[in-house]
């Protein structure tokens, strides 16, 4: 079973937020990153889970440049066997996308896993993509995945109020969600194992940012919190409706 | 133990969150290498899973989180730098003193328990053992499944070891051991002590003792006020008879345990540093949040002064750690650079533990923040491995020439 797992790296969630370039990107200076936890603790433990009990092989692929290799090896010391990095500097969420799927054709994967979303941006946008790209029945915000002899997968997926259970022959595309599996924190042997694992750099395929970001804008600073007398409702209900304008 | 109110809020919030984060004011991040960054990233991830959860409630009880030694083996705390081939992690000395820097910020006492076993017990049968020796116990210790612990200092001497008067009388296959250690961390729940003893020659040598070799037993310390996550005892020998192939073949006399202290030292050096940070790290953040007289207090100069001393001292001694451990990789480090940095980092760490004590006010003294803890913990920090005062002499004697130890 050949498994292949799509990391992506993201700031460390108590990053201060701020812009650069007349607010059209994230300004990195002093920025720490990590491996998007999705990515981390759902998808890519659950393929390795699935490895250890099937057999076969995880491949961790990202879409960036050379410091991204950091993130990659994370990936390794977990467990993964080996590395692509396709060398890109992505703008958009479809050149992520067709790299991958021209990837993912050529490596002839069973499963493609992605992170339910990353922690950064939210989109959600590429696992969708590639599975359209790769012609692969898709299931997103998995929460649990399980593989009967036949090779018929179980999918539990998280909706709304609950949760629907899909089953599917594979090759399929499928991003995680919570409870998909547990974070494996890599151990020194793992770290000094990953060294020796190979990292393939591939170039880019022609593909054009078509839906580029133009601007970006922080949420408008929360004012001041108003204290209203609990005997004065009639001030209350001026104010929710005059002020905060929701009822 | 009584799980009263706050003690019970304590661990609850401390259980919920770790806001710890590390501080690298000058990019010294940029002088590492990727596997210390995912090694620090590992055992950091760690510790607040693992460490800060529990481990207020067991310094309060001064009971050892004996779970611990297991989750250590796993993650790779023990003897990382020995080759991997003796269940060690082939890494470098940088990323040993990473790991250690990372375990102290969580508790000097989780440190401790990864110290004693790496450095001051698998060291020495790596570095001194014959291969058998190696291979029967080094995998087990590496794995977590023996627990091991080092015994040089006794009641009567403590600074001066050289004086020890525990010693093995040759008895055709095996020696007879006698004598007392003393302050000996992992001892009463160790499966085997590395023991230095006098032979008849008056000659110091390591011995292998296994805790169920008649005459051997080893009491607990009570009572301590500093590591108290930690366990420490004594080592009793009442006629030990200590078979001749648990003898270290390859080391006589006082530079065998030197020179598991040097390496063990340079790991604190580390350490300290971590418990530096994780202080400085939650003063921060109160000074911050905290307000009195209508502003932050961290807007008050006396704050800033407190805050803005502690990164630079930080700073300082990352560098100090950082240049020891390239020279610790090459092999050039002299003990008396070990000696520097294990006094100057852990002096500093003590320093800030105090000032960040003062930072948190009334709120400092409780276990709601870990800032006592540390506190406690590195009054032994600073005595043992060699005290505060005689890294000094050491320093001294290798500027001066002149021993003033005696
Ligand atoms: C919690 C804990 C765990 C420990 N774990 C271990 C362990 O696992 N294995 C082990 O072997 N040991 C261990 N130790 C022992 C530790 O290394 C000793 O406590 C330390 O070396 C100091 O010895 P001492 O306590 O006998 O103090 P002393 O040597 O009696 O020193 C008392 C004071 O006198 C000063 N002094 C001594 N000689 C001189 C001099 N020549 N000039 C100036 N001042 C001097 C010292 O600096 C100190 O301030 C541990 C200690 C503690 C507290």
């Amino acid at each position: 079973m050949k498994l292949l797992v799509c990391v992506s790296k993201t700031p460390e969630t108590t990053t201060k937020i701020a812009f650069a370039d007349n607010d059209t990107r994230l300004d990195t200076a002093g920025v720490q990153y990590i491996m998007n936890p999705y990515d981390e603790w759902y998808a890519l433990v659950r393929a390795l889970e699935l490895k250890e009990k099937f057999g076969g092989s995880v491949t961790v692929l990202n879409v960036g440049p050379a410091e991204n290799d950091t993130v990659i090896r994370k990936g390794l010391a977990i467990g993964a066997d080996d590395a692509i990095r396709i060398n890109a500097n992505p703008k958009s969420s479809l050149f992520v996308a067709k790299q991958i799927a021209n990837q993912a054709k050529e490596g002839g994967y069973d499963m493609v896993f992605f992170g339910k979303e990353t922690i950064d941006y939210n989109g959600s946008e590429v696992p969708g993509m590639v599975a359209e790209l790769l012609d692969m029945p898709f299931i997103s915000f998995a929460s649990h995945l399980d593989l009967d002899d036949d090779q018929v997968a179980t999918v539990v997926r998280d909706i709304e109020g609950g949760t629907e259970t899909a089953t599917l022959g594979m090759p399929f595309v499928i991003s995680a969600a919570k409870g998909l599996a547990e974070q494996r924190i890599p151990n020194m042997r793992g770290i000094m194992m990953a060294k020796r694992k190979p990292l393939q750099v591939v170039e880019p395929i022609e593909a054009a940012d078509v839906a580029v970001a133009v601007k970006y804008e922080l949420p408008p600073e929360k004012g001041a919190v108003k204290l209203i007398d609990p005997e004065n409702m009639d001030e209350l209900v001026r104010l929710l409706h005059e002020e905060a304008k929701v009822i | 133990m009584t799980k009263n109110g706050l003690e019970h809020a304590a661990i609850e919030r401390r259980a919920k969150v770790d806001p710890f984060q590390g501080h690298d004011y000058y990019q010294i991040d940029d002088l590492l290498e990727e596997d210390h960054l995912l090694a620090r990233d590992a055992v950091r991830s760690w510790v607040k899973q693992e460490v800060t959860p529990i481990i207020e409630s067991y310094a309060e009880r001064a009971e050892c989180p004996t779970h611990l030694y297991k989750g250590l083996a796993e993650i790779g705390a023990y003897g990382p730098s020995l080759p991997l081939e003796y269940g060690g992690g082939g890494m470098d000395d940088i990323a040993y003193g990473i790991i250690m820097q990372e375990l102290e910020r969580g508790d000097s006492g989780i440190r401790s328990m990864a110290s004693v076993q790496g450095s001051l017990v698998m060291y020495p049968i790596y570095r001194f053992g014959s291969e058998e020796q190696k291979r029967k116990y080094l995998p087990k210790l590496g794995s977590g499944e023996f627990i091991g612990c080092f015994g040089l200092t006794e009641p009567d001497h403590g600074s001066n070891p050289g004086g020890m008067t525990t010693h093995i009388i040759d008895d055709g296959d095996a020696y007879i051991l006698n004598g007392a250690k003393m302050w000996i961390t992992n001892s009463p729940v160790a499966d085997i002590a590395v023991v230095w003893a006098k032979d008849e020659e008056g000659k110091i040598r390591g011995v292998i003792v296994e805790k169920d070799m008649p005459g051997f037993s080893a009491p607990e310390i009570k009572g301590k006020l500093s590591l108290r996550a930690s366990i420490t005892g004594e080592l009793v020998f009442e006629d030990v008879r200590v078979p001749k192939e648990n003898i270290l073949p390859n080391v006589k006399g006082l530079k065998g345990p030197l020179s598991c202290l040097s390496k063990a030292r340079y790991g604190i050096a580390w350490g300290a540093i971590g418990a530096a940070m994780d202080c400085y790290d939650s003063a921060l953040r109160y000074a911050m949040e905290r307000e009195q007289f209508g502003k932050p207090i961290a807007g008050f100069q006396l704050t800033q002064k407190k805050l803005a001393e502690m990164i630079t001292e930080i700073t300082k001694a990352q560098l100090l750690a950082w240049r020891l451990g390239t020279l610790m990789n090459t092999g050039k480090a002299t003990p008396a650079q070990i000696s520097m940095a294990k006094r100057n980092n852990v002096d500093m760490a003590l320093t800030i533990a105090r000032e960040a004590r003062q930072i948190h006010g009334g709120m400092g003294i409780t276990n709601e923040y870990p800032v006592m803890r540390h506190m406690m913990n590195l009054e032994t920090v600073l005595t043992y491995e060699g005290t505060h005062d005689i890294h000094l002499l050491i320093t001294g004697m290798d500027v001066t020439g002149l021993n003033a130890f005696k």
